[in-house]
């Protein structure tokens, strides 16, 4: 590499926010040919190494040079001119105007001074043809997937002669296929001598293709390294800057000694044949009071179809549910709240949080319902709950009165968690809790499930991790196409070899699947 | 008028037509039943003139409606148009009174409305306001300069406004106005604009996402600012040629025309929202409004105020058709 000139280099940026010191001496170096992963907890200042990069803020302090020569981009629009382009997580085009044109728009090929929507076609099939994708460019953007979306951005990116094309989280919502198609054409791309940055959650994907890692934490550089010279482990440990060790700790929580004692009693939940036809086949589960129950299983294979269930979100034809032994019916999620059940959707985003009120509001709209309008919460008792679970919680920036889009993922995660452990739930569902959220964040609320389950709370547990699920429940449930298939007891033996085993051969034998 | 002609496309039947296509060729169907009734009930219906006459009475409607789709279609609204076609034909008789030339007052009619619209455009682009307590403001303002020229109506005597007004091109047998001439003309341009120009497309790039359009480097103030300016001119022209139609200038003409301007183009179906629509919709929604005014006239003994029940009617359909082709298309 060190023969060769960097095509970017960023020297001793910093960048200030009011209170909030985002980027202090960071330096970043580009070059061309090459895949570089930007790495970092959510506040870690990806983002605002990337937006100081593209223009949309100013620099504080630190130089920012393209071949050589410096500059200062005014927003993404002079950016993408000099030849550094972004594709963003959520694509950023015209999903109401056709393929070809959301490549070429403002660029338009013309003729007299007259769009010619001929040759504009005949040069987007080219494009997309060489980075295979063979679509009709003619139909509009929005009736593709949202990977093609993607695809159909990286496109116009390149053809606007990127020479750096930062992709900011490009393969969180896409499937296995889809991401195996975006790094081809990343490595495409690289090998025809673009730098690419490259912002994502996903290690493996950073083994799977970068050549070199940048790590940040805290708004400061902690370095850069050769992808083939950084376990995967001593990555992880960079980007939180602490040990491990905080998990180990929860494995002793849910050894077996104590499964006993929470098997006694009354199950808190019992769900007796409850299904749904075409939702989700008769399933019988039981969570006991302090008992942490895993549901594992691929995406689509019917885990929030049984939170939903338990919650009232849908209804069920069939079979019985019980609390604490008294058969009930859950009309809808208003009943289910007054039987102290909560539901952390997967969806925070769209189900959960409302982006506009701040962090106070939000924490306080769940109790505030269950009061009824009528009884408003005092502003003071509001302060003291809401402090506490700021501080409980290490929600950040810990300003109660920020609205709650400006957080990142996992502090909006923990925003959803307190306004429903506010309610001093019994049974807390959480439906994929921990994704699309870093390392740090995951960590916290792993801890957290397991304090509340020793706090005597029940939690339904729904993740498509299984280590995260292994290290925290105390059972798990194995959904396969929409049917419970296997219960699993997580006693010594278990692993997640056997729980894979379970959603792959849908066994339902405990013990007869070898480790 | 479609913007991409579509390609040959194996897997598709010709008959499976694009969502986006679906409300203008409802609007189209609805006309075509709306005349074919006429036909049948009337017999002086099938006249050709009855059809020329829709276009000699509804120019000005058309012309004002090409430059509110353009405004729609960025997913903006401008109330303003009634009061900015009563101003122009204020101004105009009260200049022609006073003896001013009229290609003076032309020039002058000509430049009042697009310079309100700029301005509009630019308060509501720099201070990002919503556009429609900007266009309600141009409204009263514009409104309140009619009856500030006179509270009374001016008559036009001038030569030239009255040969505009009466002159005949025939064709056959028929007739249709120069107005209706003009009125094509701008519905061809703003066609033109819309389809082939960068404008045009920025103009769809914005109503589709503000955000995006800004992020992929496109011109979105200017181009506010423009579609504000476009519909200040059309507003302008419509004026004159309201004048053309009524020789007069009076200060409460075309009170709530912008709000038949607006349906007109959401029955030719323009979303609302922005981003999706034709110019040649907004055509099909001006005459199907035209149609229901004709056949009420010919009945002769329904009250005028039909026009507006089924008006009404309508556009709930509508409405309910672009939700329902939206949510199909999702």
């Amino acid at each position: 590499m060190s023969d060769r000139h960097p095509v970017l280099t960023m020297t001793a940026i910093s960048k200030l926010f009011p209170g909030v010191r985002a980027l202090d001496g960071v330096d970043l170096r580009l070059f061309p040919g090459e895949v570089h992963a930007l790495m970092g907890e959510n506040g870690a200042g990806k983002s605002t190494l990337i937006k100081v990069l593209t223009g949309v803020y100013g620099t504080d302090s630190g130089t920012i040079a393209l071949d050589g020569a410096e500059v200062s981009f005014s927003g993404p629009m002079q950016a993408t001119a000099a030849g550094v382009s972004t594709v963003y997580q959520e694509v950023n085009l015209l999903p109401n105007l056709s393929v070809a044109e959301n490549i070429y728009i403002g660029r338009e090929p013309r003729r007299l001074g007259a769009v010619n929507w001929r040759e504009m076609r005949r040069r987007a099939q080219e494009l997309l043809a060489r980075i295979d994708l063979n679509i009709d460019v003619t139909e509009l953007l929005g009736s593709y997937s949202l990977a093609v979306q993607q695809m159909v951005a990286i496109a116009r990116a390149v053809d606007i002669r990127a020479r750096v094309l930062i992709l900011d989280e490009p393969t969180s919502s896409l499937d296995a296929d889809e991401v195996a198609q975006l790094m081809r054409i990343m490595r495409q791309l690289r090998d025809d001598g673009i730098a690419i940055i490259f912002v994502t959650h996903f290690l493996d994907q950073v083994y799977a293709i970068a050549d070199r890692i940048t790590v940040l934490r805290n708004g400061r550089l902690v370095g850069e390294y050769l992808t083939s010279e950084l376990p995967q482990i001593a990555l992880v440990e960079k980007m939180i800057g602490k040990e491990l060790d905080a998990l180990e700790r929860l494995d002793e929580a849910t050894s077996g000694d104590d499964r006993a004692a929470l098997e006694q009693g009354t199950p808190l939940v019992a769900a007796d044949g409850l299904g749904r036809s075409g939702s989700v086949a008769p399933f019988s589960l039981t969570i006991h009071q302090g008992e942490v129950v895993g549901l594992a299983g691929l995406l689509g294979s019917g885990r929030t179809e049984v939170a939903r269930l338990f919650f009232g979100a849908d209804r069920a034809d069939a079979g019985r549910l019980a609390v604490d032994g008294t058969p009930v019916t859950i009309r809808n999620p208003v009943a289910a709240i007054d039987r102290d059940i909560a539901f952390c959707s997967e969806n925070r985003r769209t189900e959960g949080l409302v982006g506009e009120l701040s962090v106070r509001e939000n924490i306080i709209l769940a109790m505030q319902a269950s009061r009824g309008w009528l009884r408003p919460v005092p502003r003071r008792r509001q302060d003291e709950l809401v402090q506490h679970w700021i501080k409980a919680l290490s929600i950040r920036p810990a300003d109660p009165e920020m609205p709650v889009r400006n957080l990142s993922g996992g502090n909006q995660q923990k925003v959803l968690l307190a306004r429903w452990l506010i309610t001093e739930p019994r049974l807390l569902i959480l439906d994929e809790p921990t994704r699309g959220i870093d390392i740090g964040a995951k960590t916290e609320i792993q801890r957290l499930v397991a304090q509340l389950s020793d706090g005597g709370m029940a939690v339904l547990f729904i993740s498509a991790e299984l280590e995260e699920v292994l290290r925290l429940s105390h059972k798990v449930a194995v959904m396969r196409d929409r049917q419970l298939v296997s219960e699993l007891t997580n006693d010594d033996t278990l692993d997640a070899a056997r729980i894979m085993q379970a959603i792959a051969s849908g066994s339902s034998q405990e013990g007869t699947v070898p480790a | 008028m479609t913007t991409t002609p579509l390609a040959a496309r194996p897997g598709r039947a010709w008959w499976r037509v694009p969502p986006r296509h679906v409300p203008v060729l409802a609007t189209a169907a609805l006309l075509l039943v709306m005349y074919a009734v006429g036909v049948s009930q009337y017999q002086a219906f099938s006249n050709i003139q009855v059809v020329f006459n829709v276009f000699i009475d509804n120019g000005f409607l058309l012309v004002v409606a090409v430059g509110m789709t353009f405004v729609i279609l960025t997913g903006g609204i401008d109330l303003s148009v009634g009061s900015v076609v009563a101003m122009t034909a204020m101004v105009s008789a009260s200049l022609l009174g006073d003896g001013l030339h009229p290609a003076l007052v032309l020039l002058i009619a000509l430049l009042l409305g697009p310079t309100l619209g700029f301005a509009m455009g630019c308060v509501i682009h720099f201070f990002d306001i919503q556009p429609f307590i900007v266009t309600l403001a141009g409204m009263f303002f514009a409104r309140g300069m009619c009856t500030w020229i006179s509270t009374t109506s001016i008559p036009i005597t001038d030569g030239f406004w009255t040969t505009a007004a009466q002159h005949r091109i025939h064709l056959g047998e028929n007739f249709v106005s120069i107005s209706v001439l003009i009125a094509l003309a701008v519905l061809a341009v703003g066609a033109a604009v819309l389809a082939y120009t960068r404008l045009g497309r920025n103009v769809y790039a914005i109503g589709g996402n503000q955000q995006s359009a800004l992020l992929m480097g496109l011109p979105v103030g200017r181009t506010k600012i423009a579609v504000y300016t476009i519909s200040g001119l059309c507003s302008a022209i419509g004026g004159i040629l309201l004048s053309f139609y009524t020789l007069s200038g009076a200060p409460l003409i075309a009170v709530g025309m912008e709000l038949d301007v607006i349906a007109a183009v959401v029955i030719g179906g323009t979303l609302l929202t922005g981003g999706s629509g034709y110019v040649f919709g907004t055509l099909l929604g001006v005459l199907v409004l035209s149609i229901i005014q004709t056949l009420i006239t010919f009945d002769g003994t329904l009250n005028s105020w039909w026009t507006k029940i089924v008006i009404g009617g309508l556009l709930f359909v509508f409405i309910l058709l672009q939700r329902l082709v939206g949510i199909r298309t999702k």
